[in-house]
């Protein structure tokens, strides 16, 4: 029951994600950051069985890190993205697969352009405008199929954004109080408050 | 009987024959120096001059471990590369294990422990090289630490490896002073290097590290730091020479 989605324009990605951890009955903990830094262009939200996310994100992230010392670069989103997806797919068919659900968000500093990754707990990936995990996903994707356009502006992701935030608030089964939203531009990733929006 | 062949063997005046072997390789390597200052510490190397048809820009003596830690190494360039590529895959492993950024002795230790191994199992031969290692601890503090083919390491307040490295530790010896400055310290490597160095600014490289980064001066700011001393050598010699005449 984790929010967990994102927008992608030209040169800029939002990612949003919902920041509570749950067991049982329990709200364990209120102000969790669900996104994982993997280099300062690119980061992937991770949503599913606990643990698995931690576990495989600190791996990644462990590993990229490890390239862009190596290399003295980093690596693009879409080599992080198709090194992940691999991960996960090596682990699928092994006695330990993790159940995590994925989107890397990132800008390419070479070619200039934005891009998001949908990756699903199957090792499934898409490259793609707009993306949503989750119970969510029901929801937001007739929002975002409706008002998404290839040439939109920040201001009009912030908007629907919110849009998003309203149809949860409206018609989804859990309340979110909070989320964390980030924005990755050429200058890097920054976090928004929801107030901002 | 040759004690010097096999690794695993004493003589019988307890020396490790390869060990010390190796050690000749890395008074072979090009020198470099560190020094450890109150807020910054500089590494500065001797550049091997490029060939004309080489890329200089793939000959890298300083290299990074970590965020803030990095390492410059004297003797066998390919023995450095190995050794490198160990001790970043160790940092990422000690983030990934602790979640906390290690410290420079921590690293230090494990490249030791490394070395160290080489010399007493596996049949192998020693790494033939030392190495210099910089950088900033998780608590904001400056450290220089060295590496040795034996294994050893040991940490220091101003060092140096390589050839002519002891005349640069004498050098180091009668113009370190606690609670260096980071222009200061600049220039007492720049000062140090130049005693072995002949060729000047092209063949020298900088890096200096602060607990909020690092940056490699460029040629330009080497040549001024030059100049300036160069300048206080003038003043220098002219001083001894009008004592003399008056005296």
């Amino acid at each position: 029951m984790e929010a967990q989605f994102a927008i992608a324009g030209k040169d800029f990605v939002v990612s949003v994600t919902d920041t509570s951890v749950v067991h049982s009955i329990v709200k364990m903990k209120k102000n969790q950051d669900k996104t994982w830094q993997l280099s300062p262009l690119a980061l992937m939200s991770v949503s599913g069985e606990p643990g698995d996310t931690s576990n495989f994100s600190e791996y990644i992230q462990g590993n990229v890190k490890l390239y862009s010392v190596r290399n003295s670069q980093d690596l693009s989103p879409s080599e992080s993205a198709t090194f992940l997806r691999g991960e996960l797919a090596r682990a699928l068919r092994s006695r330990k697969p993790y159940q995590v659900n994925i989107l890397v968000a990132g800008y390419d500093k070479n070619s200039g352009e934005a891009s998001l990754y949908w990756i699903d707990y199957l090792a499934a990936m898409a490259k793609v405008p707009y993306a949503a995990h989750g119970y969510c996903s029901y929801f937001l994707y007739s929002v975002m199929d409706r008002e998404y356009t290839p040439d939109i502006t920040l201001e009009k992701a912030l908007d629907i954004v919110k849009k998003c935030f309203e149809v949860l608030k409206s018609r989804f089964l859990i309340d979110f109080p909070e989320f964390t939203i980030k924005v990755i531009d050429k200058d890097g990733t920054r976090q928004l408050a929801q107030a901002d929006l | 009987m040759s004690y010097d062949r096999a690794l695993t063997i004493f003589s019988p005046d307890g020396h490790l024959f390869q060990v010390e072997y190796a050690q000749e390789a890395v008074r072979k390597g090009t020198c470099a120096v560190g020094i450890c200052g109150t807020d910054s510490v500089i590494l500065g190397v001797e550049k091997k001059a490029a060939l004309k048809l080489q890329d200089s820009r793939t000959m890298r003596k300083i290299h990074r471990l970590d965020d803030n830690i990095f390492i410059a190494s004297a003797g066998l360039v390919a023995d450095a590369r190995v050794l490198v590529d160990m001790a970043r895959v160790e940092c990422q492993n000690h983030r990934l294990t602790v979640e906390d950024a290690p410290s420079v002795e921590f690293i230090t230790h494990y490249i030791a422990a490394v070395q160290q191994r080489y010399t007493q199992s596996g049949g192998r031969r020693p790494f033939g090289i030392s190495t210099l290692i910089v950088g900033f601890d998780p608590d904001n503090s400056p450290k220089l630490f060295q590496t040795d083919p034996s294994g050893i390491y040991y940490e220091w307040k101003a060092n140096s490896i390589g050839r002519n490295s002891q005349t640069v530790r004498e050098f180091l010896e009668k113009h370190y002073t606690e609670d260096i400055a980071e222009a200061d310290a600049i220039k007492l490597a720049v000062k140090s290097l130049l005693e072995v160095v002949q060729t000047g600014a092209k063949n020298i490289e900088i890096l200096v590290i602060t607990k909020d980064g690092h940056r490699t001066p460029d040629i330009g700011e080497i040549e001024s730091v030059i100049k300036v001393i160069e300048a206080e050598k003038a003043e220098e010699a002219e001083k001894k020479a009008s004592k003399r005449s008056s005296s």
